[in-house]
């Protein structure tokens, strides 16, 4: 219902322009990614009025950016949406003088950013995180024995994945990632846009497609936190939400991730200011302010993503900083992988292969 | 007449001058009313229909807009229209789009059906009770328009989850000892659309039944025929114009519907409203997604029009 009301109340401060222009930011982040008092310290710190907006998909952020006039001053895109979001003209390119606190980012990330955006010319990344395995520890113990599991099998190879079909499995509705991580288990590239290979990763889906309950992105935080499913390919910050809402609901459900040996994908989100935006300077103002080091290191504390910003690192909780999960450790960091932007033509096919394996269709 | 008089009646009656003075340049009194629906319907209608179908005839791009304009102005003062109907063609040479728009229909056909079955016998009871109870009845019909449709529908996910409020109540009795797989269903689909659309079978079906003069059905009676001979035979045939409005007002909006069987559905419950989603969020391809409801736009006209004529020939036949 806040959430709602926001939206309304800043859909309404956007149908407002020329009021006081110089005053306002609009910002478009994902929903549950900041912490609680990020946006109240900025508007005190520098006077200028958030209208903070929220999104649950990366479609639906470039939905509104290709259709022009959107109002925001600063949106945070996932990196292989940005790198195409780049190409199309979308954003303007950052003026690096008006961030001072770049210098507060970790070279490592900035070097990987630039995969998606080279030279970080448009773009400075806000938090990243992996795509991998939440599951409930009583659930999948009481099925696949006591060893915790430790690889993709648990959701690639159809004679494990049917043991746990009956407590609920789910996938997140992202043909992308979902496609990536499996060529990745298949021992192939990860960004491959081969046909037969795209083909060879279908098989596999569809091989254990009948132990899939549902394909989602948001619906599973809920359903793992209350014991609804018990094994779900997820969003590491997501599924620590649903582990927190399990532990403070205290009926006995415990939560886990984990990064299995084979490697998973790491996805970057990553501040960007479009090229009609309305208010830029206040743009790099809000993006410097997410930049100090105080103030990353609050936001990591609460969503427990981990932080593109080095000089943070020594701010930020032990418990969050010494989970492995959050800030995986460098021989599991050796394997993760980036997701690339795909040509429209491969998009296509991945989309249509995705419905295939959804529908049987 | 004298121009004092004149003046006189205009002061009057000033709608006579005014009437003149459009009927001057053209315009009656008939067309002036007309005039509004008709903007109404141009700007809000027939506008956005011709932008969509434009986009229909465009290729993707990667730009903003993420299509590639149909009219292209070369320096040396040519003008190029480019159209593409690949896009249409697109849609036969992959039998996804056939099977989402025939599953489509055939949810909507289905959910139109049980919606009617449901609906008949509550319009018929509203129909008949005192007056005093029948404000009260349709008050009950119309009241959950009060909140929300989405927190409606999430309420169902409530009620068909898992451990929610029927599979609970099921164990309990020890009626099932394994919770039902309710939720993502197409059996889920059919009760979140028959739930949501259930008055708009019911207003149009009670409005029909309650003119129905009553001195019909006794001289049926009169005539000796049983209650349920009297109901085939004079109250179903004379309902048959609400019947046809309620069963459109409820197959139109079920038939590209998007929000239920995203939240209700499973993932094989295949649709056109998520195919057209596919096509615009997934593949980027707006051009595509144009052509898509372009095309559910004809398959959706055809059966209005058919049972349009249907309505009309009942209404003229009487």
């Amino acid at each position: 219902m806040k959430t709602s009301l926001m939206v309304a109340l800043g859909a309404l401060m956007l149908a407002a322009p020329a009021l006081a222009q110089d005053k306002v930011v609009n910002v478009y982040n994902w929903s549950d990614y900041i912490a609680e008092d990020t946006v109240a310290k900025f508007e005190a710190e520098t006077g200028i009025k958030v209208n903070y907006d929220v999104f649950d998909s990366n479609e639906l952020v470039e939905a509104k950016l290709l259709a022009g006039n959107s109002g925001y001053d600063v949106v945070v895109p996932s990196g292989f949406f940005l790198e195409r979001q780049i190409t199309a003209g979308l954003f303007q390119p950052l003026d690096k003088t008006k961030l001072p606190n770049l210098s507060n980012m970790d070279p490592a990330i900035m070097e990987e950013a630039a995969a998606h955006d080279p030279g970080n010319q448009y773009s400075v990344d806000y938090m990243w995180g992996t795509t991998a395995i939440g599951y409930n520890v009583a659930a999948v113990t009481e099925r696949l024995g006591d060893q915790p599991p430790d690889t993709w099998d648990i959701v690639f190879k159809p004679e494990i994945v049917s043991k746990l079909a009956d407590c609920g499995i789910t996938l997140l509705d992202a043909p992308a990632e979902i496609m990536a991580t499996a060529l990745n288990y298949l021992g192939l590239d990860p960004n491959s846009e081969s046909e037969e290979e795209l083909k060879q990763a279908e098989e596999l889906l569809l091989s254990i497609r009948p132990y899939i309950r549902y394909f989602h992105s948001s619906q599973y935080i809920d359903d793992l936190g209350n014991g609804e499913v018990c094994l779900s390919v997820g969003y590491s910050g997501d599924v620590f939400i649903a582990q927190a809402a399990a532990a403070e609901a205290d009926q006995g459900i415990e939560i886990a991730y984990f990064i299995p040996k084979e490697g998973a994908l790491k996805w970057f989100d990553l501040f960007a200011i479009p090229s009609d935006a309305p208010h830029p300077d206040n743009a790099h103002r809000f993006i410097d302010f997410m930049l100090r080091p105080d103030v990353a290191a609050a936001n990591t504390n609460y969503v427990f993503y981990a932080s593109g910003n080095k000089a943070a690192l020594e701010l930020i909780d032990e418990e969050v900083k010494s989970d492995p999960a959050i800030y995986p450790s460098d021989e599991t960091l050796a394997k993760l992988f980036p997701l690339k932007a795909h040509s429209a033509a491969y998009d296509r096919l991945l989309t249509r292969s995705w419905t295939r394996i959804k529908t049987g269709q | 007449m004298t121009a004092e008089a004149a003046a006189a009646v205009a002061r009057r009656r000033p709608w006579t001058v005014l009437g003149r003075g459009l009927a001057a340049i053209g315009l009656s009194g008939k067309a002036l009313v007309i005039l509004a629906p008709a903007l109404w319907l141009a700007v809000f209608f027939l506008v956005p229909l011709a932008v969509v179908f434009k986009i229909s005839l465009s290729q993707a791009a990667i730009a903003r807009p993420p299509y590639l304009p149909l009219l292209t102005f070369d320096p040396d003062g040519t003008v190029q229209l480019t159209l593409h109907l690949s896009n249409f063609l697109f849609l036969l040479s992959d039998s996804l789009y056939i099977n989402a728009y025939l599953n489509s229909i055939r949810i909507a056909f289905i959910s139109t059906v049980i919606a009617l079955l449901i609906a008949y016998p509550i319009a018929y009871f509203i129909a008949r009770s005192s007056d005093r109870w029948r404000n009260f009845l349709l008050m009950l019909v119309i009241l959950p328009f009060w909140t929300s449709f989405l927190l409606r529908v999430y309420a169902w996910i409530g009620f068909m989850k898992g451990n929610g409020v029927i599979n609970n109540t099921l164990m309990a009795l020890g009626i099932i000892n394994q919770p039902l797989v309710l939720l993502q269903t197409d059996f889920a689909v059919y009760v979140g659309i028959v739930y949501t659309y259930l008055p708009f079978m019911i207003l149009p079906l009670y409005t029909n039944l309650v003119k129905l003069d009553q001195s019909l059905l006794e001289a049926s009676a009169d005539l000796g025929a049983r209650p349920l001979r009297t109901f085939l035979s004079v109250t179903l045939p004379l309902s048959i114009p609400g019947v046809i409005a309620g069963s459109m007002l409820v197959f139109i909006p079920a038939l590209g519907e998007f929000v239920i069987p995203a939240l209700l559905g499973g993932p094989d419950t295949l649709m056109i409203g998520r195919v057209l989603w596919d096509e615009f969020f997934s593949n980027r391809d707006w051009p595509v997604a144009s052509a898509v409801a372009i095309a559910m736009l004809l398959v959706v006209v055809v059966p209005i029009m058919l049972m349009q004529n249907a309505q009309s020939a009942v209404v003229e036949r009487r």
